[in-house]
């Protein structure tokens, strides 16, 4: 069998001079920060700015899905499992919060469908805020923790993974709309207005969330960047490039895959607790198959091994999706699909490797073309 | 006793279904490592087929007769046209396929919404498929009878074509060593563009025996996608008896468990099945001895 994973090229640092290296990355950093810490708030109404934030938090998904696939090749297909499991955590403490400040024992969807008055009995320690927003991060890492030690440890993987990783988002969300009474079912966790005691309708508080959530995805993209560039960063490209290899010299690429999966989960739960009081809303509908492709597509589109090109990638896609999906929706999908088609098909490196393309094609104008597959 | 017969034959009508929709997918997952997420659209397009010829047809019977072949032709035509446009470029990446194909499959699913409307629409059933049979205690319905009997002849052909003709043997031999195969002069890329044909031909096909069972919409494809993937990774790529095997017995499984508790534990349970069933063997039911590797 020929081999069957081979990958976009890792986006290549064009050679510069030593000194501009060293600041670039710092530079992008706080170009970064200033606009959306500084100049985005300023610039953007209260309507366009939550809705930023929304993107944003898809943008923390695609910082874990550009580890995991991007650099790893791990295909997940279900990052929205992880982000539903974080979401719902933190929707659940908030519910309960909402309840009891409005002097009632359950929340409200459940006094409409639920059995008796009594609250279910994993419902309960999510009252306690330290450990909801412990287990915004810890649930989905460790259910991450379990399945990719299991899948890995047997060697399973590329196709196979990635559709194990599809039917769990599957299981997750048909689960949630079987459980009506104690998880809201198709309608989810919604109407949620309190966040740890600010009330989510000012707008000034809906600010709050936004700075919130623009800097974790800082904080995490500066965390990414370090694994990336560090030992394990590589040894994590060399296990997507040629696995047996790196088994042969004595590495378990068991272990290194698993990193990069948990982290990523990890991250996707985060960015699920924030999506929450951002949007007010939590359902199935935003975690099952279709928007956890669309997690991997965003990175695709951007490019999914470089950093930047996955979060910009993620934040676009969805922007287009909310904008041009309102006023043509039919028209939309077929660009939408075009749009995955061409990025994925021909552009394997995402729109982060257009510029290398490019460059790579006007230089070799005139000289003869050789293997213009990777 | 009774309930578990009658459970039982639910479970396995479920499996015909699947194994219809795992029979594709297992040939061109198997042949070409390819992940067709436009595998359900052709399902879909065999769906409307019935629909429209029941429109210009009206005997349901006949028109579900011609639907048949027909069906199977238009949607092997369009995986064809897929893999002609698009996968033959992806060979050497076998999971961006899955993301380009999601792609197809998005604008596969707005043309038939903007073709046949978003609602679902419905096809009548022949009468002599909308009885009942029943033995003993136990019912079987006429049109679940009828799509097992119908994935049983699908199995059959395909094993027989598989088994004794040429173009069978050189399917074989791609599946089995594609760089060997190349070099003993087989085409292996017209071969890989029949295969593909079959496999989305048989999606077609799934679609003409879903009518029977079930409302036709341009989602209809995705409600099965997944399970069709999760039995062609439990019964081994490329392996139709591990089909066979993994669809019927998913099928049950699933039909005991929703009887038992609910569709959605039942789902989970499933899935959990499976991850402890890949501890086991995690190359599937039936495996492909090679000495490569992966």
């Amino acid at each position: 069998m020929t081999t069957t994973t081979t990958t976009p090229p890792s986006t290549v640092t064009p050679p510069s001079t030593p000194l501009l290296n060293r600041f670039r990355v710092p530079a992008g950093f706080a170009l970064g920060a200033v606009l959306l810490l500084g100049i985005a708030p300023v610039a953007l109404s209260d309507f366009r700015l939550s809705l930023l934030a929304k993107y944003l938090c898809y943008a923390i998904v695609a910082v874990g899905v550009s580890l995991a696939w991007g650099r790893g090749g791990l295909m997940v297909l279900g990052q929205g499992v992880f982000l539903g499991l974080g979401g719902y955590a933190m929707a659940m403490h908030l519910k309960l919060t909402d309840a009891a400040a409005n002097g009632e024992k359950l929340p409200d969807f459940m006094q409409l469908y639920g059995s008796g008055d009594a609250l279910p009995w994993w419902w309960k320690p999510f009252a306690n805020p330290g450990f909801a927003l412990a287990m915004t991060v810890l649930l989905p890492m460790a259910v991450a923790a379990v399945l990719g030690f299991l899948v890995f440890r047997r060697r399973v993987k590329g196709a196979y993974f990635a559709i194990l990783s599809q039917a769990l988002a599957a299981a997750l969300s048909i689960w949630l709309v079987g459980q009506q009474a104690t998880t809201g079912g198709t309608n989810g966790l919604t109407d949620i207005q309190g966040f740890f005691g600010y009330s989510l309708d000012d707008p000034v508080n809906q600010r709050m969330v936004y700075f919130v959530i623009a800097a974790v995805l800082l904080l995490l993209m500066a965390l990414a960047r370090q694994l990336f560039v560090s030992r394990y960063g590589e040894l994590l490209v060399a296990v997507r490039d040629s696995e047996e290899r790196v088994r042969f010299l004595g590495y378990n690429p068991a272990n290194i895959k698993l990193v990069a999966y948990v982290v990523a989960a990890g991250m996707a739960g985060l960015a699920g607790a924030l999506f929450v009081p951002a949007v007010g809303i939590i359902s199935p509908a935003l975690i099952g198959i279709v928007p956890s492709i669309g997690f991997v597509i965003g990175a695709a589109v951007g490019g999914r091994a470089s950093l930047v090109g996955a979060v910009l990638g993620a934040v676009a896609v969805a922007w287009a999706q909310s904008t041009l999906s309102d006023e043509f929706p039919a028209a939309w999908t077929y660009l939408q699909g075009l749009l995955f088609v061409l990025a994925v098909g021909f552009l394997p490196g995402g729109l982060a490797s257009l510029g290398v393309v490019l460059r790579r094609r006007r230089t070799r104008t005139g000289t003869p073309a050789t293997g213009e597959t990777a | 006793m009774t309930v578990v017969l009658n459970q039982s034959f639910t479970g396995i009508s479920i499996g015909a279904v699947l194994l219809l929709i795992a029979l594709g997918l297992t040939l061109t997952f198997g042949q070409m490592g390819v992940i067709n997420m436009a595998h359900g659209e052709f399902i879909m397009a065999g769906a409307y087929t019935t629909y429209v010829l029941q429109k210009s047809i009206s005997s349901a019977g006949v028109s579900l007769l011609v639907a048949l072949p027909l069906a199977f032709l238009v949607a092997g035509a369009m995986g064809a046209l897929l893999e002609w446009l698009l996968i033959r470029r992806l060979y050497t990446r076998p999971l961006d396929t899955l993301l380009v194909t999601w792609g197809v499959s998005l604008m596969l699913q707005q043309l038939a919404r903007d073709v046949f409307g978003a609602p679902n629409v419905q096809t009548a059933a022949p009468d002599i498929l909308t009885g009942n049979i029943s033995a003993g205690s136990v019912t079987f319905a006429n049109n679940r009878l009828f799509i097992l009997g119908l994935a049983l002849l699908c199995v059959l052909g395909l094993t027989l074509i598989l088994r004794f003709t040429p173009l069978g043997r050189r399917i074989r031999a791609v599946v089995q060593n594609r760089d060997l195969a190349e070099v003993s002069g087989i085409a292996t890329g017209q071969v890989d563009r029949i295969t593909f044909f079959i496999g989305s031909g048989l999606a077609g096909v799934a679609g003409v025996a879903l009518t029977l069972v079930g409302p036709i919409g341009p989602t209809m494809g995705t409600n099965y996608i997944v399970d069709a993937f999760l039995v062609v990774v439990v019964g081994g790529i490329g392996q139709l008896k591990g089909a066979v095997i993994t669809a019927f017995a998913l099928g049950v499984l699933q039909s005991v468990l929703e009887y038992s508790t609910t569709v959605s534990v039942a789902k989970v349970v499933v899935l959990v099945a499976i991850v402890a069933f890949l501890q086991w063997r995690p190359q599937g039911l039936y495996t492909l001895r090679t000495r490569s590797l992966a």
